[in-house]
């Protein structure tokens, strides 16, 4: 059970103007900007539960997982994560929890794979039984067996996120906190690491808290949304919430023969192209059954595809919405 | 300590896979110690002493203050570095684990090639040994071993105070350079010459005589005070301030972006 | 000449911005002349007729080195040189219409002399009022201090022509390492860095002043601080004009040689 309350956190930073004369009068008289990083965020999360963290950069994803691993401590506010609170009690919390940084590696670059999962091995104090278990499940699970031998720096991407997620797991964590996870991987290693995400929730029970910018992480993995802007908490709900709240924009692609000369009010046409259209019909103003009809008194459609708001959109009208 | 070795045979692994760049700046340390010998070497054969002091005998003090500052740097190295440790975002890692941080900035850097300024202090100690009429009794040997284990205390707390500076400010950092690189490069000589104000600095603000100074006069024979024998050990308990100063440190961590 | 100018203001923009790192090099440099100046008095107090020099003239030359450090430091090397070497990327910058040796040598000279330009004056101001004979004199004459100014741009073109030289080693070799580490040491040595060089034993001296070494930061100080006066300020400043030039044409002969290997290489 994670549970935040009212946590502030403030950063102080010197401000340096452009231009050699600003420098020099920067010599006797510095000023400061203070930066909210985090404004009275409160949310819980329950155990075993999948939950995507989300919001544009600088807006204190970073600074909240942080808090939440016990690196940073805030100005004010409580946290408590089984029972402890990260700054205060860090190494017992962090014993239960597993962090994957996607932009950094906790292996050692040098030394092949293996050797750094035996040192973190000694690091969690994990004994022989548990450590040979999970180190089975999780080569087989993300089958990385081949590349055990290998040095971390001669790996590829995918293969080295792949390991850095089977490194954050040794230790049989109950928390699982993923900082940008699939960042600047190919297709098929994002697919892989989804479905591994998923299965390790599903039968582990392991609460998983992801950040990403990839909003196919988010449809695939998380039902639970926490949106962050400029350091506070806009939104909390489930991605299917969401949609429907946003879904009244639905997208008529339609291919057809003849002229579309007219449309009605709640309809409007966002391209056109020769036998070609795509339509955005505003449901609340005028059904797509209607749409339709009117479109067709016009012209013989011979193909038709309706489609609603894509994640990706929905983010992106979010953000707007909120002005972040 | 048993996952110190761990960490240990894992960084040694590491520098083995470069070892010709190993080797060079193992060679670089080896170096920079022996010009600053040249350098007392050639002051000396000008002047006969310095201070009462013979050139066998600074040479000894030379080597022991080298000896314990190759050590230091050598193991406390995850400290000397630490500017970097935080920047890479090495630190945030260090924090996510279940072990004390102090022992993981420890054991995360093991720096070998500082061996070759330990071989140059051994290489002086060893001419040292042969030109100085210094008789090695039980309490002369002990007062040596003292010595090299305050220096390379008094050295490791100074490392610690830096790492502490870097979670306040990443600038001017410089400053501290003069307690570690300086103390080596002044610490040749005993500090009395450098005259009674800054050994007085050195007894109570910076206790890098208490590890120095005094007990070499001892070694030497230039005092009969066993005292001085060991303040070295209290020149040992600067580490607690330091440690302190790091723990408040780490409250103050502010991690960088992303 | 336009494009030096503008980075080299970058370069001092950039370092004013780091206000407490400058306070502190320029204290740290402050701590460090201060402890050689007593150093060398307890040997001065020991036998001051075994001292080459005045007191005076010590005080000075010291202050002075401490001042125009990073005119003069051994240690420095753009790492983003070797690395273009030792990565290949190199062949990029052979593709822009500027000469290769010109731009290196303007880099690193650039680099030096804004890191100087910061330090020098607050350390000659304080010093200047230090108590005698620790402070830093006036020069020794009018003639001096115009000799000095002179000789002090010649020696550091001298070590910017040396350093060129280790740059371009790594064009042959590929693993710049061991010659640089050996090279820091031997400048940080010979030039005077550590001791100055009239305390060196007569015989390595008269060695070393038939190497590059003794014309760097050892002449235009010496002139500074009247230990070297009448003609032999003008010999000591032909000669670091004899190797700057000996040093800059090997250094731009060699690269050509080198850099036609790398065209061949690359195919």
């Amino acid at each position: 059970m994670i549970e935040l309350k009212n946590i502030n956190k403030t950063f102080k930073a010197a401000r340096r103007n452009a231009g050699l004369s600003e420098a020099v009068k920067a010599l006797f008289k510095k000023e400061y900007t203070y930066i909210h990083a985090l404004n009275d965020v409160s949310f819980t999360i329950n155990d075993g539960e999948m939950v995507g963290y989300i919001g544009p950069n600088g807006a204190g994803k970073s600074s909240t997982i942080k808090i939440m691993s016990g690196i940073l401590t805030p100005d004010s506010g409580e946290c408590i994560i089984n029972g402890r609170t990260p700054w205060k009690d860090r190494i017992a919390h962090v014993r239960e929890i597993g962090v994957v940084f996607g932009q950094r590696s906790q292996l050692w670059w040098d030394v092949p794979v293996a050797d750094s999962f035996e040192l973190i091995k000694e690091i969690y104090k994990v004994d022989n039984a548990t450590f040979n278990k999970n180190l089975n499940e999780l080569t087989e699970l993300l089958d990385i067996g081949e590349i055990m031998r290998t040095p971390a720096r001669q790996l590829s991407l995918g293969q080295r996120m792949r390991c850095e997620i089977a490194a954050s797991l040794l230790h049989s964590p109950r928390i699982l906190f993923l900082d940008e996870p699939t960042i600047g991987l190919d297709a098929v290693s994002k697919i892989a690491i989804r479905s591994f995400i998923k299965t390790i929730n599903k039968e582990r029970k392991t609460t998983v808290i992801l950040t990403t910018h990839d909003m196919q992480d988010i449809e695939a993995l998380t039902e639970r949304i926490l949106l962050i802007g400029r350091g506070k908490i806009l939104l909390d709900g489930t991605l299917s919430q969401l949609k429907k709240k946003n879904s009244t924009r639905k997208t008529l692609s339609v291919d057809f023969l003849g002229k579309i000369s007219e449309v009605s009010h709640g309809m409007s046409i966002s391209k056109m192209m020769d036998g070609h259209a795509e339509i955005v019909v505003e449901t609340d103003i005028i059904s797509v059954s209607e749409a339709l009809s009117i479109i067709s008194n016009q012209v013989e459609i011979s193909d038709l595809s309706v489609t609603g708001t894509t994640t990706e959109e929905l983010v992106v009208s979010l953000y707007r919405e909120f002005e972040i | 300590m048993k996952l110190y070795l761990k960490y240990a045979s894992i960084i040694l692994k590491s520098q083995m896979q470069y070892k010709a760049s190993f080797f060079m700046t193992a060679l670089g340390q080896f170096l920079v110690s022996f010009t600053a010998f040249l350098g007392v070497r050639f002051m000396f054969a000008r002047f006969n002493a310095v201070s009462g002091f013979t050139f066998a005998e600074v040479l000894l003090c030379f080597s022991i203050i080298l000896a314990s500052f190759a050590l230091a740097e050598c193991f406390v190295r995850g400290f000397d570095t630490f500017p970097g440790i935080i920047s890479n975002g090495e630190f945030d890692r260090i924090m996510v684990r279940p072990r004390n941080e102090i022992l993981q900035v420890l054991s995360s850097r093991i720096e070998f090639s500082r061996l070759g300024r330990l071989l140059q202090a051994l290489g002086m100690f060893a001419y040292a040994l042969h030109e100085s009429n210094v008789e090695w009794t039980f309490d002369k040997i002990l007062t040596l071993i003292l010595m090299l284990t305050g220096g390379f205390f008094v050295f490791a707390g100074l490392f610690v105070v830096y790492a502490g500076l870097c979670f306040f400010t990443l600038e001017g950092l410089e400053f501290m350079n003069i307690f570690t690189d300086g103390a080596r490069e002044f610490g040749k000589f005993p500090f009395s010459i450098y005259g009674e104000s800054v050994l007085k600095f050195l007894t109570y603000v910076i206790p890098l005589a208490l590890f120095q100074y005094y007990p070499f006069l001892y070694l030497i024979g230039k005092s009969d005070n066993t005292l001085y024998m060991f303040l070295p050990l209290l020149g040992m308990l600067f580490v607690i301030p330091c440690l302190l100063f790091w723990r408040f440190g780490v409250r103050h961590y502010k991690s960088t972006g992303s | 000449m336009k494009k030096y100018l503008s980075f080299f203001i970058i370069r001092l923009t950039t370092g004013l911005q780091y206000r407490a790192a400058a306070l502190a090099g320029i204290s740290t440099q402050f701590a460090w002349g201060g402890m050689t100046l007593l150093m060398f008095r307890a040997f001065y107090q020991y036998s001051s007729s075994a001292f080459p020099m005045t007191f005076r003239e010590l005080s000075s030359y010291i202050w002075l080195q401490q001042a125009f450090l990073a005119l003069y430091m051994s240690w420095y090397f753009d790492n983003d040189i070797f690395d273009s070497i030792t990565s290949g990327s190199i062949a990029y910058e052979l593709c822009r219409p500027v000469d290769l040796y010109t731009m290196w040598f303007a880099k690193n000279a650039a680099v030096r002399m804004s890191r100087a330009v910061l330090r020098c004056m607050p350390i000659l101001v304080i010093a200047a009022f230090l108590p005698e004979p620790f402070n830093v004199s006036l020069p020794a004459s009018f003639l001096s201090g115009l000799l000095f100014l002179i000789s002090m741009i010649m020696g550091f073109l001298v070590l910017v022509a040396f350093s060129m030289l280790i740059y371009i080693t790594a064009l042959y070799t590929l693993s710049p390492l061991g010659i640089r580490v050996v090279a820091t040491s031997a400048i940080e040595f010979f030039t005077g860095a550590i001791i100055p060089l009239p305390f060196f034993p007569q015989s390595i001296r008269n060695i070393v002043h038939l190497l590059p070494f003794a014309y760097i930061q050892n002449t235009p100080f010496l002139i500074y601080n009247g230990y070297i006066s009448g003609t032999e300020m003008y010999k000591s400043i032909l000669l670091q004009a004899v190797w700057l030039l000996l040093l800059w044409a090997s250094g731009k002969l060699l690269m050509k040689r080198a850099l036609k290997k790398v065209i061949v290489q690359g195919g």
